[in-house]
């Protein structure tokens, strides 16, 4: 088992594994994701007080929950790199990180579309909405600052302790609907004789969630591709699989 | 694990603990002035002062809502079931804006006790339901009105 995990761990054979891997989870995201949005644009009954309006959240709750995600796992493998200075690992913070950031901005303007409508405004300063909008600024910064140096190492450890300092804004973004007054609604019980959703409303949610978890894991191990072959591009492996190609 | 891998975990660990004890304690400094609203009875008691703009959250009262007709403007009442306050505004209202349901109003107090919104914003309660679940409900609820009142 620990062999294993040093082979896989290796550059030039995770190179390998995540591209025979990346295609199939990419396929199988595509498909998860056109059910949940069938399921949920389709099958799902309209909401007894906001109507279709309600489908928004569909796309909505799964990028908020996929950008905190991202985030732990940014955040995780930023603290592997710095204490067991693991190439790879490092490696897996720069490829999440606009993904990441990808996922903040979508949660951002598909609750802001749907605020228009519903709270009467795009934008609100309150501390879900500004916690949430810090945490676009936090990758942003991770990206930049980790390109911001000549050597790629120092740059892998400077963006990693940013990461590491911003991991405090996770669990305010998840509570801050409970500390504070906010215009944004608390969170929805899902089960339990007290739940506000019935099943026929969450389901399509889950599985799109499920879908977004996919495409990540899809476009994370191809982004690593990418990251191994820029980290390694002077090594023997990566000038033999260049010029095969 | 080697000495040097431990020395650069606590390090990691120093920090992340700094980080959060100082953000918990700037957050738990700025508490009040996170809040987004006031209350009715805030407002009663005389917390927020009278031609000062600021926001107030609480629930449309039942039965309150009046309507200019030929004019946009609106009349109801906020209520936190303690204190209510008449409101006034003029313009386009959220879709979620109805009797029984929580809002933020953003406006000034009058001398008279009149508060004057420039801008209402709708707040979700976080529930779910398919209109015939609520209608059905309805339903039942009446039915069972109307067999309390054949009874008496």
């Amino acid at each position: 088992m620990f062999i294993w995990f040093h082979k896989l761990v290796s550059p030039p054979y995770f190179y390998k594994f995540a591209g025979r891997l990346s295609p199939w989870l990419a396929w199988l995201s595509l498909l998860v994701i056109l059910a949940g949005l069938y399921a949920g644009l389709w099958l799902a009954p309209p909401d007894y007080q906001q109507g279709d309006g309600f489908r928004i959240m569909y796309v909505h709750v799964p990028s908020a929950w996929m950008s905190l995600f991202v985030y732990t796992v940014m955040a995780m493998a930023a603290a592997i790199g710095l204490i067991w200075r693991m190439k790879l690992a490092h490696a897996v913070s720069a490829a999440a990180a606009p993904l990441g950031a990808s996922f903040t901005f979508l949660a951002l303007v598909t609750g802001s579309l749907w605020g228009k409508p519903m709270w009467g405004t795009y934008w609100v300063w309150d501390a879900r909405l500004t916690s949430e909008l810090i945490l676009l600024f936090l990758y942003l910064g991770y990206m930049v600052l980790n390109r911001a140096f000549d050597d790629r190492r120092t740059g892998d450890r400077a963006s990693a302790i940013l990461a590491l300092v911003g991991i405090v804004n996770i669990p305010i973004i998840h509570y801050s609907v409970k500390w504070w007054n906010t215009l944004h609604q608390g969170p929805t019980v899902f089960f339990g004789p007290r739940a506000d959703i019935p099943p026929s409303m969450y389901i399509p949610l889950f599985i799109m969630v499920a879908g977004f978890m996919l495409y990540f894991a899809a476009f994370i191990l191809k982004r690593l591709q990418v990251e191994i072959l820029q980290r390694e591009r002077n090594t023997a492996w990566v000038r033999e699989l260049v010029e095969k190609s | 694990m080697t000495p040097v891998r431990r020395r650069r975990l606590i390090l990691v660990a120093v920090i992340v603990a700094g980080m959060a004890i100082a953000t918990g304690l700037g957050l738990k400094a700025f508490r009040e002035n996170l809040l987004y609203y006031f209350t009715p009875s805030q407002v009663a008691a005389g917390d927020a002062h009278a031609g000062q703009r600021f926001r107030m959250g609480g629930l449309v009262a039942m039965g309150s809502i009046r309507r200019t007709p030929g004019s946009m403007t609106v009349h109801f009442t906020l209520t936190d079931m303690k204190d209510s306050i008449p409101i006034t505004y003029t313009g386009i209202l959220p879709d979620l804006f109805r009797e029984g349901q929580g809002i933020v109003v953003y406006g000034t107090l009058e001398k008279n006790g009149q508060f004057v919104a420039d801008q209402v914003l709708a707040k979700h309660d976080s529930k779910y339901m398919p209109p015939e679940v609520t209608a059905a409900m309805q339903k039942a609820m009446q039915a069972q009105q109307a067999a309390v009142k054949g009874a008496s």
